[in-house]
């Protein structure tokens, strides 16, 4: 966008002159439009502070009923009148702790595959095929997971860690609430790792692609091989982009609700001891337990983890935003 | 190979192996391939998976016939009301999203640009789109359920538009920012209104680009369930009309999502099998259009 058409935008420009004459007469076509377009994109931050004031308001009579106890302690039991979330969010974490260690590394890898390494009409092929990921609901993620994942988790993979020395490890070895390790938290981290990985690729691939094309050449001029331009001048000059990438990732596996709350079992009162046993999240106890809930405490008390988990995914969505425009600036591509 | 780069005092160049370094170019190498296959392997698992378990549920009986009201049954039932259910929420999510995210991404390219407004409006808009849809669930449910005392259909729709909205107008408005200005400047040289050349020419010249964002925006929203678990809830009968307990502004709605989410707990056999026909109803129909536009408004795109 040139300087010399800035004026398109500013007022007083040309569509003040426009001849009104072929609409005969009629002059008020231009202002009405700006005002409904204006409305429309107004709608999006009105929408978004009516989402804020909404979740407060109807989590205003748990905050003040039961103060910090949500934050500080363990057992979520309604029928007793117990609201803690401490387990849900340990379960939080923990599940995208997983997440994130196993998908970081995969896009990672594979955006350098996309950027560096193959043919730009295969990376096409190879690139839309790992986006699709992100198309696929998250129920039948879930669906596929209690099939295929669980069974391998159940009697695959955790009988093998166990039989090796890892298996005695604490946050391996199964705790009182252990259900075989199918049903996991573990488990739940796997299916999110590949939910996010299309998004973690996608930011990954477009700050590689900033890297000038310069800058790689003289590193081959050198006499570097590809993997030594890919650590030691791509990686580096990107890395604050794929921090970035990661935030957007972690984002998302954060507030991931129905694959997570197919997998990760229902404990809502014991914390977990390993990552191999069940747990939940913030996300499936409120998927879990919302619609049930018929006392008022307890569904204002599930608002409030909402409105928790709505102002942890907003901060990341914030940071990541902020970070990626700032590299932006300092790389001056586009990202 | 043989002589050392000269280099700064002090500085101390080690020589490496050749062999080493291109032992670690071949690993990095075979790791991103490694990578490249799983990513893969696994969309390729989903859609497997999906097709092998669901083929078995399709049928006629599938299509044309409504839900179990009795769970042990064991066959001549489908999910035909909740194929129509998901097809009116998803529509009725349709009507509101495309429309206003539209033009508040024609506001944003057109109007807003860089004033400090659309700056905001834009960075909210990104902010937006990474709400869990879970909590955009909730709050329709606080502000179009909560207060009427019953679950609807049109909430669910609701819900999905809020959710539809910001990616609907992000999309446009990166869509119309790569029509170039001498577009614009030439419809308003003609003695056009801006609003004639906005929507006539510029819109007109980006029309394949904003089908298929529409589009995507509202297959992404098809086949969402936590936004309608405490909205548009499930229901085993056919929607009729739009009120009463079983219309759609009336009570809950038949829906694809929410009911394989509750088939999936059951311990029923049958009514699995059914939630996974559905499943490859919804994948063959996210798939597919993803592949269709992609293929029919992308090739030949010029912006």
């Amino acid at each position: 966008m040139s300087t010399q058409t800035e004026y398109l935008a500013g007022p007083g420009g040309p569509r003040d002159a426009a001849p009104p004459a072929s609409r005969g007469g009629f002059q008020f076509g231009d202002p009405i439009f700006r005002v409904i377009a204006t409305a429309c994109g107004l709608a999006v931050a009105v929408a978004m502070v009516g989402l804020t004031v909404v979740l407060i308001v109807n989590s205003w009579p748990a905050i003040t009923a039961l103060g910090t106890k949500v934050l500080t302690t363990v057992e979520w039991s309604p029928g007793q009148g117990k609201y803690g979330a401490l387990t849900a969010l340990a379960g939080t974490f923990l599940s995208t702790l997983v997440a994130m260690v196993i998908a970081v590394p995969l896009a990672l890898v594979v955006a350098l595959l996309l950027v560096e390494l193959v043919h730009p009409k295969v990376a096409r092929v190879i690139g839309t095929t790992i986006e699709m990921l992100a198309a696929i609901p998250s129920i039948i993620f879930g669906m596929v997971g209690i099939f295929v994942v669980v069974p391998f988790v159940q009697d695959k993979l955790y009988p093998w860690i166990l039989n090796t020395p890892l298996g005695d490890l604490p946050g391996i070895r199964p705790g009182p609430t252990n259900v075989g390790g199918g049903v996991s938290i573990f488990s739940a981290g796997i299916v999110l790792a590949f939910m996010i990985l299309p998004f973690i690729t996608a930011v990954s691939r477009d700050v590689l692609s900033m890297v000038p094309q310069v800058t790689k050449e003289a590193g081959y001029g050198m006499g570097s091989t590809t993997s030594e331009v890919l650590g030691k001048i791509s990686l580096r000059y990107a890395n604050s982009g794929i921090v970035g990438a990661m935030f957007i990732g972690l984002g998302r596996a954060i507030g991931e609700t129905m694959a997570v709350a197919f997998l990760i079992g229902s404990v809502y009162d014991k914390l977990p001891h390993s990552l191999f046993d069940p747990g939940v999240s913030i996300a499936s106890l409120i998927a879990n337990t919302f619609a049930e809930a018929t006392d008022k405490i307890q569904k204002s008390a599930l608002i409030e983890l909402g409105l928790i988990l709505f102002v942890i995914t907003v901060f990341f969505q914030i940071l990541a935003q902020m970070w990626l425009r700032r590299v932006q600036k300092t790389t001056g591509g586009r990202a | 190979m043989s002589s050392i780069a000269p280099s700064a005092p002090g500085v101390v160049m080690r020589r490496r192996s050749s062999v080493r370094r291109k032992a670690a170019d071949l690993v990095i190498k075979v790791l991103s391939w490694v990578g490249a296959v799983i990513g893969i392997a696994v969309m390729g698992l989903m859609v497997w998976e999906v097709v092998v378990r669901g083929a078995a549920a399709l049928n006629w009986d599938f299509f044309t016939k409504s839900m179990p009201q009795d769970f042990t049954v064991t066959s001549g039932y489908g999910m035909a009301n909740a194929i129509v259910g998901t097809l009116v929420i998803t529509f009725f999510a349709a009507l509101i999203g495309i429309p206003v995210g539209f033009l508040g991404g024609v506001y944003l390219a057109e109007f807003g640009r860089n004033g400090r407004v659309a700056t905001s409006v834009r960075g909210i808009a990104n902010v937006v789109m990474g709400v869990p849809s879970i909590i955009v669930g909730v709050f329709a449910y606080a502000i179009l359920v909560k207060p009427f005392g019953h679950y609807s259909g049109i909430a669910g729709s609701v819900a999905l538009a809020f959710i539809m909205l910001p990616v609907m107008a992000r999309t446009t408005e990166d869509i119309l920012n790569l029509v170039p200005n001498e577009l614009r400047e030439s419809g308003l040289a003609m003695g056009a209104p801006r609003w004639r050349v906005t929507l006539g020419v510029v819109c007109r010249a980006a029309r394949g680009g904003l089908i298929t964002g529409a589009t995507l925006a509202v297959v992404r929203v098809a086949g969402e369930t936590a936004p309608l678990l405490f909205t548009a809830l499930a229901s085993p009968y056919w929607l009729s009309g739009l009120f009463g307990p079983s219309g759609f502004f009336g009570g809950p709605t038949a829906n694809l999502t929410k009911t394989m989410w509750d088939y999936m707990q059951s311990p029923y056999d049958y009514l699995i099998q059914l939630a996974w026909g559905a499943a490859l109803v919804i994948i063959i129909a996210v798939l597919g259009m993803n592949i269709l536009v992609r293929l029919v408004f992308q090739r030949g795109q010029k912006w």
